[in-house]
Parts: structure tokens; C-alpha cells; sequence
């Protein structure tokens, strides 16, 4: 039985806004969530800015009881909780603590090292000779898997529930996890997401490896230049996305709104061989994810209408366009559409790739394609490969597209490609 | 420290964790913290540290343990609080 997979449901928690319809206003708007945070002065940070999502006290009651608000130090699991939990509402389904279990329905939800903040606290106490005082909260939020419990336990699912992590492809990998299994029949829905916490106890290895933006501390705003000759580094964000994958039947059945459907992913690894290494892409293995995702999905590289790229503002943008250039065999003025997301939040790690296929759905659905800000100034070996008229500087509306791809690519040589199709009731 | 004092105390520390509220309304000395209340058996220890911090005492393990009721758990912070001076 060849299954089809649709997606039902969104949620997003993103430096520049939390809530879908925020979002979509922010996304539209080309906002950014990048400020300044003096926390990384103080602590001697060549990076000072970065994407935190605004999560108030108030808004954390909304979707915890007071004891877990008053116990959780883990803000990648804030995150993601509050992405999953929207989505599955947004996807039609009740969310309270006795509703009965689902056993055709899971959750893949990638994280990073969410649990950082709580197990700072772990390592204080068992140093300070207090161990019996940690209490029963601190396994749960340490604990790679911390986020897909949580999820578990909130929606009450009884398919499989766990944690991927694949550094900053997590969410999109997560997402291509999903699809398999639906398309196995093995889930009739599973929730796919990622989320990361923020922190400088994140973001110190990348500010030691210089990989991060030096040059912006006084004009946050202008900090994450993805495709840009300006870009110079990526700004470090956290938050977290979630997402409802459901087999087309089920979602028919039950009268769902439908926001695509998700027709081809691949996921590979480069072998870190090549001009692959344990941070840099092996071009054979990204342009093979991409081609596989597209021979997976049963249509020609000719039909992407768009590309909502990984686009880190690094060196590494030069390397991806000209990636997909080659995989696609497009160029110039053939080339899709392309934007990145990440010059507005920067780069949430482990919670990018689902915040971004958030943003690529509703720009699929919404029939829009937002404006990459900070890109004015196109990298000139960008500018050799694609024409500069396919990175739009503003808001695109009644674009129409009916493909979009997706792509995330993480440290360890690891890629993920996923193609999306506008749901046309057919 | 008198003893309905203890248990006025021991009953804010308890009431975050209280899964049964109606339970937790009707609340006496033969109230059992698991069964009545429905307090999350992983979470009893953290009761635990939040009465030792409230109370500035330290409960062995061997009172934890004993620590079933609403009674038992007077008499033992009592017992305490009394060794402390």
C-alpha cells in the first residue's frame, strides 16, 4: 500500500516570534530576533548577540502545571513543549492530562543539549557534596531523550516516542524519521520536531572555533547575513518547532487542514571523506541527499519551485548554493527561488531544521516566499552561480509554488533533504 | 513548634505536588500522601527536600521511608524539629 503523507498541524517557539500566527506575521515582515545579550559580554564572548525566544512566566502556565514551571531549567524543552503541544492542537487533537492514550500515534522530537542549565545545577550540587538534594527533576531534563518524554507524557502517545540528535540537521531528520514510518504503516501520525536551549555554555565551543559572527555586536540586526559577501559567521539562536505528519487517509477521514504534503525526503552522511570533515560538507554527499530526495519524491529537479537552504551566513553558503547548482543541474536565472530563514533567528542548532520546514509550509501553503534580509550585498561566487533575482530582498506574495525543498546539513558530515508539495485536494 | 502549626506548613509544601484536590480539601491525619493525594511516588523525595529546606532539619532515610501519611509525616518533622532544639 503506497501511503501518502500529509502535514496537519504546526507549532513554532522562534527568536522572532512564538506562536504559528506570530510567526507567519514575523516571517512576512522579515523580522529579526537577533539582539544583543550582555551575558555574553560579561563572559568575554567574541559573539555577543544572538536569537532567544521571548517566553514570559505567564505564557508558561499556559502549558505546565506550576510545579514543573517552577522546576524547569531546561528552555530547549520550554521550547519544544510549547511547539509540540500547538501543533497537536493545531492538528485537531485534545491535549489534557486524561485523555486516553494513542496508539497509532508518536513522536520523533530531535534535540542538542537541552538539559544544559539543569545539569550545571546537577554538577554544583554532587561537587557541594549535596547529591541527596537533587531531587527527582533533574533526570528527566538531562537526558538526551528529555523532550520526546515530556512530549510523550503531555499528548499521551502510545506509538514510539524518542529523541534523534544529528547536530543541526536534527529537526529535519527528525521530520524524514516520521515520514518513514507512517509510510511503513507502522504510525497513523507522528509528531516530528526539534528544539535547543541557548546558552554560553552552548554557544562557548562555537565562539572558541570562531565560527560565529565577531563583527556585529553593535548592530544585531545585521549580524546573520546568509549568502551575503558580509557574512561572517553564524549567530547562535535556540527554540523549537514542531510538526503533525499523518497519512493522508486518516487526515481525509477526520476533515483536517492540510498545509502540504511532504512527497520525498533522504538523509545520508558524507563519510567526512573528501572535502568532508567532522564540520565541513562532503559536496558528493549533500548533492546525493539532494538528488535522492528528489528521485524519492518522483519528480524532476525542474519542478522545485524554491529552496529554503541551510545558509548558515558562513563561508559555507558559497559551498551550498553551488551544491545545489550542480545536484539540480540549474543555474542563472533557471535556478529556484532561495531564501534563508536563519538571517532572521540566526541558527537554532538542533531546533533549526523544524523551525524551518515550519516556516517552509506556511510560505508553501500561504502562497508567499520571504524576504532572506541582510543579502543585499551578494556574495560575488554566489552571484557566478545563480542569478541575483532568485534571493528576494522582500516579501514575495502570490508566488504559487507548488514544490519546495528543504535542506539541513549538521557537524559530523550529516545531510537531510525534504521535499514538500502544496496540498491541491488531489 | 506545635504540632497543628507543623501540619498547616506541611500542607503548602504538599499542595503543589496534590494530584487530587478534592482529596487534598478534606485533608486529616489519616490522609495517605500516595494513595489520597496521589502524589507522584518520584516526586515524594522532592517533598522530602522541600520539608528539610522549610523546616531546616534533616530526615534520615529510615524516617523517609515511614513518612506514609499525613500523621506520620507530623510526627516525624516533630520529632526532628524537637532534636534540633
Amino acid at each position: 500500500m503506497n501511503r501518502r503523507v500529509v502535514v496537519t498541524g504546526l507549532g513554532v517557539v522562534a527568536p522572532n516570534a512564538t506562536g504559528l500566527e506570530n510567526f507567519r506575521s514575523a516571517i512576512r515582515a522579515g523580522k529579526s530576533g537577533i539582539e544583543k545579550i550582555p551575558l555574553l559580554e560579561d563572559l568575554k564572548f567574541a559573539c555577543q548577540i544572538a536569537g532567544i525566544p521571548d517566553v514570559s512566566e505567564e505564557l508558561k502556565h499556559q502549558y505546565f502545571d506550576e510545579l514543573t514551571v517552577k522546576v524547569l531549567k531546561s528552555t530547549g524543552i520550554i521550547y519544544g513543549s510549547i511547539a509540540g503541544i500547538d501543533a497537536w492542537k493545531d492538528a485537531g487533537f485534545d491535549v489534557s492530562s486524561d485523555n486516553e492514550i494513542d496508539w497509532d500515534s508518536g513522536c520523533v522530537f530531535g534535540s542538542g543539549l537541552t538539559g544544559v542549565d539543569a545539569l550545571r545545577d546537577a554538577i554544583y550540587g554532587v561537587d557541594a557534596l549535596k547529591v541527596r538534594r537533587l531531587g527527582s527533576r533533574i533526570v528527566e531534563q538531562t537526558m538526551a531523550s528529555g523532550i520526546s518524554a515530556y512530549m510523550g507524557g503531555i499528548l499521551g502517545l502510545g506509538n514510539q516516542v524518542t529523541t534523534n540528535s544529528s547536530a543541526c540537521s536534527t529537526g529535519s531528520e527528525a521530520i524524514s524519521m516520521c515520514y518513514d514510518r507512517i509510510k511503513l504503516g507502522k504510525a497513523t501520525r507522528m509528531l516530528a520536531g526539534s528544539c535547543d536551549s541557548e546558552g554560553p555554555y552552548i554557544w562557548g565551543g562555537f565562539d572558541s572555533m570562531r565560527v560565529l559572527t565577531r563583527k556585529n555586536n553593535e548592530t544585531p540586526e545585521q549580524g546573520s547575513s546568509p549568502m551575503s559577501e558580509e557574512a561572517s559567521g553564524f549567530v547562535p539562536g535556540a527554540g523549537g518547532g514542531a510538526l503533525v505528519l499523518e497519512d493522508l487517509d486518516s487526515a481525509l477521514s477526520r476533515g483536517a487542514k492540510i498545509y502540504g504534503e511532504i512527497i520525498g525526503t533522504a538523509v545520508n552522511s558524507g563519510g567526512q571523506r573528501g572535502e568532508g570533515s567532522m564540520t565541513a560538507p562532503n559536496p558528493d554527499g549533500v548533492r546525493r541527499c539532494i538528488l535522492q530526495a528528489v528521485d524519492s519524491a518522483g519528480i524532476s529537479p525542474n519542478d522545485i519551485d524554491a529552496i529554503c537552504g541551510h545558509l548558515t551566513s558562513t563561508m559555507g553558503d558559497v559551498i551550498e548554493v553551488d551544491n545545489w547548482s550542480k545536484a539540480l543541474g540549474r543555474k542563472g536565472t533557471d535556478f529556484p527561488y532561495i531564501n534563508s530563514l536563519k538571517s532572521m533567528i540566526g541558527h537554532c542548532l538542533a531546533g533549526a531544521g523544524s523551525i524551518e520546514c515550519v516556516a517552509a509550509l506556511l510560505q508553501l501553503e500561504g502562497g508567499f516566499f520571504h524576504s532572506s534580509i541582510n543579502s543585499e550585498n551578494i556574495h560575488p561566487e554566489i552571484e557566478k552561480v545563480i542569478s541575483k533575482n532568485k534571493i528576494p530582498h522582500s516579501l514575495m506574495e502570490a508566488t504559487n509554488f507548488d514544490v519546495i525543498a528543504k535542506s539541513s546539513f549538521g557537524f559530523g558530515d550529516v545531510n537531510c533533504c525534504i521535499i514538500f508539495k502544496k496540498w491541491n485536494n488531489n | 513548634m506545635e504540632r497543628e502549626e507543623i501540619k498547616n506548613k506541611l500542607a503548602e509544601i504538599i499542595k503543589p505536588y496534590v494530584q487530587d484536590m478534592d482529596a487534598f480539601g478534606n485533608i486529616s491525619e489519616t490522609t495517605d500522601l500516595l494513595q489520597d493525594l496521589k502524589i507522584n511516588s518520584a516526586h515524594l523525595i522532592d517533598v522530602v527536600l522541600d520539608v528539610e529546606e522549610a523546616f531546616d532539619i534533616e530526615i534520615d532515610d529510615e524516617s523517609v521511608e515511614k513518612m506514609i501519611t499525613v500523621k506520620d509525616s507530623v510526627d516525624t518533622i516533630l520529632a526532628c524539629v524537637t532534636a534540633a532544639g
